[in-house]
């Protein structure tokens, strides 16, 4: 298997978040322990309100846990930080920038001067395929063009890890499977870190190393189920007998959370 | 089937045509309360206006006034716009700016200049001050309310986007809390101007020694309704003017939004 170091990137350390709604108290998350290596590209996968989002928002240092704590190389995380880059479902893209000024954003931030922001933001712009879309506003892609923008520019500022909330939520199933296999191609050649938050078992199986399963509210790690199966991978992999039998092991765990939120 | 001809014969009219029968009807309707014997003295026809506009001028009347009320309505306005938006971010950002001024805003919000002229007037005495002074309160409470509401839409995961980007306070508000709010902006500077002609009347009503509403109460006495009806005229152009004007920077400057009306 590709774990060749095996040091924890990310260390998830009894984290428990309570909000305070308006209907009373939340446990979005109880005790949630979880480690995630270098290079390691993990999904997770659960009911819907079962705190991936919060988690995810935890790491990214977006939100803090009420108990417990998360780490990156072992510091604590306070506050966000260039090294963990976040795409998120609904896109989040500056709809008053076009394409180049939106994946430009996070380098000028660096501290970058505007020609090598350019620079960058070009190579990235490239990789997701929207070179003829530079001067274009959001408002005039589609929703899959959006998301590549989202990823350029999450890539941009160079992050060691990726965090990602349903970023194909919203697509259809065509785009969906292609910007898969986009990721998957970057991510057998650079190897960075993923936390990458699905709905979608089969996503979930065909991206990741280790799938996480969360229970249902409140969230808490169910099981962790290894996918061993060989990158590269492709979507005749999704015919595979190994990836059948996956499929309905976890499928099966995801279902009984279901089922929980049903009641 | 007949139906059918009919609209799409209805959709063949083009904008402009539209204009023109707009026009064309509302000449009409002035022209027949004109020739009434009941509403004739109120709605003089179009040569009346016209003989009205050329003593206006010559006598200079219409200039001073036109200066005059310019001169209250634009500082009146630029004072409440530079006003409003710190007030409006303040209240978005710090719960007792909000706490303290929200429901004072909406308390005077609701009541009519003309109401709190005369206590303005015997506070800093009679002249421009007072018209100032009125309008910068009616488009500083209108403004305010407008941006506050855009800030405080401004949607959550761009702020999010731009944090984990590397955005500090500073670049948060100067490169996504401001943008993101120019569409409230502008929508209140609309707000404002209309507000600011509205107001501009009740504001010249006590001690003005000239100005579009001023002169229109001056005429009302002598029931000269041909420069009356002028004057409202004016007015009514000025307003759309200013519309087109607003509209023109909207669409440059917020050309980028997802959702616009037509
Ligand atoms: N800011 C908040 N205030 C109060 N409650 C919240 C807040 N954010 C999340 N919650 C609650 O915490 C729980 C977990 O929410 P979260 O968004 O993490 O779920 P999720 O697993 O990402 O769900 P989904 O799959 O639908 O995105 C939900 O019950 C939600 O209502
Ligand atoms: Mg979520």
């Amino acid at each position: 298997m590709a774990g060749n170091a095996e040091r924890v990137k990310l260390k998830i350390d009894g984290v428990k978040k309570i909000y305070n709604g308006r209907t009373g108290k939340v446990i979005a998350l109880n005790g949630v322990n979880l480690d995630i290596h270098e290079n390691e590209f993990v999904c997770v996968v659960g009911p819907s309100g079962c705190g991936k989002s919060t988690l995810l928002n935890i790491i990214a240092g977006l939100d803090t846990p009420t108990e417990g704590a998360a780490y990156i190389d072992g510091k604590r995380i306070t506050t966000t930080g260039v090294e963990r880059g976040v795409v998120f479902q609904q896109y989040a893209l500056f709809p008053w920038m076009t394409v180049l000024k939106n994946v430009m954003f996070g380098p000028r931030l660096q501290g970058k001067s505007p020609e090598e922001a350019k620079e960058i933001a070009m190579k990235y712009i490239k990789v997701v395929q929207l070179e003829e879309f530079v001067n274009h506003y959001p408002k005039e892609l589609s929703g899959g063009m959006k998301q590549r923008v989202a990823i350029a520019r999450a890539y941009a500022v160079n992050p060691e890890v990726l965090l990602m909330d349903e970023p194909f939520g919203a697509l259809d199933a065509q785009t969906r499977t292609q910007l898969q296999q986009e990721l998957l191609n970057t991510w057998e050649k650079e190897r960075k870190t993923c936390f990458f938050i699905t709905h979608d078992v089969d996503e979930a199986i065909i991206l990741a190393q280790r799938v996480v399963i969360m229970s249902a509210r409140p969230g808490r790690v169910k099981d962790i189920v290894e996918i061993d199966i060989p990158y590269p991978r492709t979507q005749e992999t999704k015919m595979s007998e190994r990836f059948i039998e996956l499929k309905n092991k976890i499928w099966s765990e995801v279902y009984q959370e279901y089922l929980e939120v049903r009641k | 089937m007949e139906q059918k001809e009919k609209k799409s014969l209805l959709q063949k009219v083009p904008h402009w045509g539209w204009v023109l029968i707009s026009f064309a009807a509302a000449l009409l309707l002035w022209y027949a309360l004109s020739v009434n014997p009941k509403t004739s003295r109120s709605f003089p026809f179009v040569p009346a206006i016209f003989e009205a506009l050329q003593t206006m001028i010559q006598n200079g009347a219409l200039g001073e006034d036109l200066a005059s009320s310019m001169i209250s309505v634009g500082a009146g306005f630029a004072l409440g716009f530079v006003t409003s938006v710190p007030v409006a971010f303040l209240m978005a950002w710090y719960l007792p700016v909000r706490g303290i001024l929200e429901p004072w805003i909406q308390f005077i919000r609701n009541i009519p200049p003309l109401a709190y002229v005369p206590l303005v007037v015997i506070a800093v005495g009679v002249g421009r001050t007072p018209q100032i002074i009125v309008i910068w309160i009616a488009t500083f409470l209108t403004m305010a309310v407008t941006i506050y509401q855009g800030v405080r839409g401004v949607d959550n995961t761009l702020i999010k986007a731009a944090r984990v980007l590397g955005a500090n306070d500073t670049v948060l508000f100067l490169k996504v809390i401001f943008p993101a709010t120019t569409p409230f902006i502008l929508t209140a500077v609309r707000l404002g101007v209309s507000v600011a002609l509205t107001t501009l009347i009740a504001a010249e009503s006590t001690g003005a020694f000239a100005g579009l509403g001023m002169r229109i109460r001056a005429l009302s006495n002598n029931y000269e309704t041909a420069a009356m009806l002028l004057y409202i005229i004016i007015i009514g152009i000025i307003g759309l003017v200013l519309e087109k004007v607003i509209k023109f920077l909207e669409k440059r400057l917020t050309g980028w939004q997802e959702t616009r009306s037509a």
